[in-house]
C-alpha cells in the first residue's frame, strides 16, 4: 500500500495572530511553524500502517522553501520521502488540484490530509482532492483500519459517531482520535539524522487556477471587561444572565 | 437564477441550522433581487420553511438517501441546484453538511466559502467575512467563480422570521449506484441529548474537576439548562471524557449562546475555540486564569461548591420562569 500524507506547515497553536501590509497579508513575524495537528495524528496513523502492514508513505506539501523544517521533521518521524509543490499555496481547489496531479502521476493507494488546517480552516482540500481522483473519501476520521482493498472508517458526527465501510483507493481528512495524543511522536537524534538523507523532491506547480482570493484579514473585536460575581451572590450571576445577557 | 439553501433534517424535523441557512438564503436572495429556494431531503412537512422566507422548496423523496451519504446527498443537491439555476449555494456548518461541501463544490464548480459569519459584504465582487485561524481572526474572501457556494457558521446570523406563502415541488434526482460504495454500517449517537453544534448552552469542565467521577455535577447543570456538554483538551487527553466533547483549536469549535466553563483554566487554544459564543461565565478557584479576561461573568471559587448552589437556584429559577 503507498500511503501519502498531506501536511500543511501551520501557526503553532499557541500563536498569536496577526496581520501586516494594511491587513492585506498573514504576519509571520514571531510565529512559530509546525506540522498542521490534524495531519500529525494521520502522519501517525500511516506511521502504523507502514511498521504493521509493510505500507510506503511519503509526505506533501504546497508551498515554499519556507516549509521545508516541517517536511524534515515528517521525514524524521519516519516517512520515507518528501515532495514540496513549490507555489503558493492560494485557496484550497487550487492545492487540491496540485496534490491531486502528484497522486495521479506517482500512484497512492491511500491519501491522508487532516479534515482542516488550523490557519485557513476551509476543510475542502481532502474533498475536493477525492472528487478530482474520483477516490472514496471519508473526513472528521476518528480510527481507520484496512485489510486489502477494504477499509473501515470511523467519523465524528454531531454528537456521536458512525462507522462507515468503504474502499480503496481512499481519501481521509483525518483528526485527533485517528491516533491518541499520547502516540504522537517526536523525532529522535537517529529520526533526524536519517532524515537528512531522504529524498525532499521539489516540483513546480501545474496550473494556477484558484476560486477565491483572501481580501483582507481582520480580527475579533475586543471584549469589555468581566463582571465578577461573589460565589456567594449566585442570584446575582441568574439575574445578569436573565436580564442583562438574555441567555436564560 | 436564485440561492438555493440546502435545509436539513434529522430523524423526521428539520434541524436548527437548516432556518439558520433559511433565514440568511432569504436575506441573501433580497440582496441580490432574486429567489430563496430550499432543497430538502425526505423531509418531514417542508411547509415549515416558509415562516423563514424560503418561496420555493424542492423536496426530494429517495429510499437511497434515507441515511446520510455524503457523495449521494452532494450528487442530489447539486442536481437540484442546477434545476434551479442557482447562483450561490447556501449549506450548514453541520458535521454533515462539511463533509459533503467540497464534494458539491467540485460537482458545481462552485468557489466555496466556509464559516461565513455575516451576509456578503458585497456582491460584485463577491466578498465573504469567515473565521479563520480557528477563530483567532476573519477572513475577508472573493469567491471569484460564477457559481457561489457558502457554508454559514453556526449561530451566526441566527433564526429570522419571515411569513411567506411558498410552493413545494418534488424533485427527482438521478443517482446511480456507484455513488453509494462507502457506506454507514452503524451509527453511535445519543439521542435526545443536546449537541455541542446544536444546543443553545454549552456547559464544559477541566482538570479542576479533579476526575472523571465527578462529571456528575457538569452534567446535572447540563440538563438543568437542556445544555450540552464538553470538555477541555486535557480532560480528553486523560480519557476521563469521549474525544468528541473536546473543544478548542485541535477539537471541536462552540458557537452557542451561553457556554459555562468550569475549572478550566483557559488556555489560548481552548479560547480561540470557544470565542465565538455569545456569553462566556468562567468558575475557576485561581483568579489569575487567563479565561477571566476573556470571560462575561466570572466567579473565583470552588466548583465543588458554587456548582451545586447554582444548580439548586436555577432550578428555582426555571421552576418561576417557565
Amino acid at each position: 500500500m503507498k500511503i501519502l500524507v498531506c501536511i500543511s506547515n501551520v501557526p503553532d497553536t499557541t500563536s498569536k495572530i496577526n496581520f501586516k501590509d494594511n491587513n492585506t497579508a498573514f504576519d509571520t513575524a514571531g510565529v512559530q511553524f509546525v506540522i498542521n495537528p490534524n495531519d500529525e495524528f494521520g502522519l501517525t496513523r500511516a506511521m502504523w500502517f507502514k511498521e504493521k502492514q509493510g505500507a510506503s508513505v511519503a509526505v506533501v506539501t504546497v508551498g515554499d522553501a519556507s516549509a521545508e523544517p516541517t517536511l524534515r521533521k515528517a521525514l524524521a518521524i519516519g516517512a520515507d520521502e518528501a515532495y514540496r509543490i513549490d507555489a503558493k499555496a492560494t485557496d484550497g481547489f487550487f492545492v487540491a488540484q496540485e496534490l491531486a496531479a502528484l497522486v495521479k502521476e506517482i500512484g497512492f493507494d491511500l491519501v491522508i490530509a487532516g479534515r482542516e488546517s488550523i490557519d485557513y480552516n476551509g476543510g475542502m482540500v481532502p474533498g475536493f482532492l477525492a472528487s478530482t481522483l474520483d477516490f472514496q473519501y471519508v473526513t472528521n476520521c476518528i480510527s481507520l483500519e484496512i485489510e486489502g482493498n477494504n477499509a473501515t472508517a470511523t467519523r465524528e458526527i454531531d454528537g456521536g459517531k458512525e462507522t462507515l465501510d468503504t474502499q480503496l483507493p481512499l481519501v481521509i481528512g483525518g483528526q485527533k482520535g485517528l491516533v491518541e495524543e499520547s502516540d504522537l511522536r517526536i523525532p529522535n537524534m537517529r529520526g533526524i539524522m536519517m532524515a537528512r538523507q531522504k529524498p525532499l523532491h521539489v516540483r513546480p506547480a501545474t496550473t494556477s487556477e484558484s476560486q477565491t482570493k483572501e481580501i483582507s484579514f481582520s480580527k475579533p473585536e475586543a471584549k469589555g471587561a468581566v463582571t465578577m460575581i461573589d460565589p456567594a451572590n449566585i442570584d446575582q450571576l441568574i439575574s445578569l444572565l436573565h436580564n442583562e445577557a438574555k441567555v436564560l | 437564477m436564485s440561492v438555493l439553501i440546502y435545509t436539513e433534517t434529522e430523524k423526521g424535523v428539520f434541524k436548527k441550522n437548516a432556518f439558520e441557512v433559511a433565514s440568511y438564503g432569504a436575506a441573501l436572495a433580497e440582496q441580490l433581487g432574486t429567489d430563496c429556494v430550499a432543497v430538502a431531503i425526505n423531509p418531514p412537512d417542508a411547509s415549515q420553511l416558509q415562516s423563514y422566507g424560503v418561496g420555493k422548496i424542492l423536496v426530494i423523496k429517495e429510499a437511497k438517501l434515507d441515511t446520510f451519504n455524503a457523495k449521494g446527498y452532494a450528487t442530489a443537491i447539486a442536481q437540484a441546484a442546477k434545476e434551479a439555476s442557482a447562483q450561490v449555494v447556501l449549506v450548514s456548518s453541520s458535521a454533515d453538511s462539511k463533509f459533503l461541501s467540497p464534494l458539491l463544490a467540485a460537482q458545481l464548480g462552485a468557489s466555496f466559502a466556509p464559516n461565513v459569519v455575516a451576509l456578503p459584504e458585497s456582491t460584485t465582487p463577491f466578498i465573504v467575512k469567515r473565521t479563520a485561524f480557528s477563530n483567532k481572526g476573519f477572513a475577508h474572501t472573493e469567491l471569484t467563480g460564477s457559481v457561489k457556494m457558502i457554508g454559514v457558521a453556526n449561530n451566526s446570523f441566527g433564526l429570522h422570521e419571515k411569513e411567506t406563502t411558498s410552493s413545494v415541488t418534488t424533485f427527482t434526482p438521478s443517482l446511480e449506484d456507484h455513488l453509494f460504495t462507502t457506506k454507514t454500517t452503524a451509527v453511535d449517537k445519543v439521542s435526545g441529548k443536546a449537541t455541542i453544534a446544536d444546543a443553545d448552552v454549552v456547559v464544559s469542565g477541566g482538570r479542576g474537576l479533579k476526575g472523571p467521577e465527578n462529571w456528575g455535577l457538569i452534567e446535572d447543570l447540563a440538563n438543568v439548562l437542556g445544555a450540552a456538554t464538553a470538555c477541555s483538551k486535557p480532560v480528553s487527553d486523560l480519557g476521563w471524557r469521549p474525544h468528541g466533547e473536546h473543544v478548542g483549536q485541535t477539537g471541536k469549535p462552540v458557537a452557542t449562546n451561553l457556554y459555562i466553563a468550569i475549572g478550566i483554566s483557559g488556555a489560548i487554544q481552548h479560547l480561540a475555540g470557544v470565542s465565538a459564543s455569545k456569553v462566556k461565565v468562567v468558575i475557576n478557584t485561581d483568579p489569575e486564569a487567563p479565561f477571566f479576561k476573556a470571560a462575561d461573568y466570572g466567579i473565583v471559587g470552588d466548583a465543588f461548591e458554587v456548582v451545586p448552589e447554582l444548580i439548586e437556584k436555577l432550578k428555582a429559577f426555571k421552576a418561576q420562569n417557565v
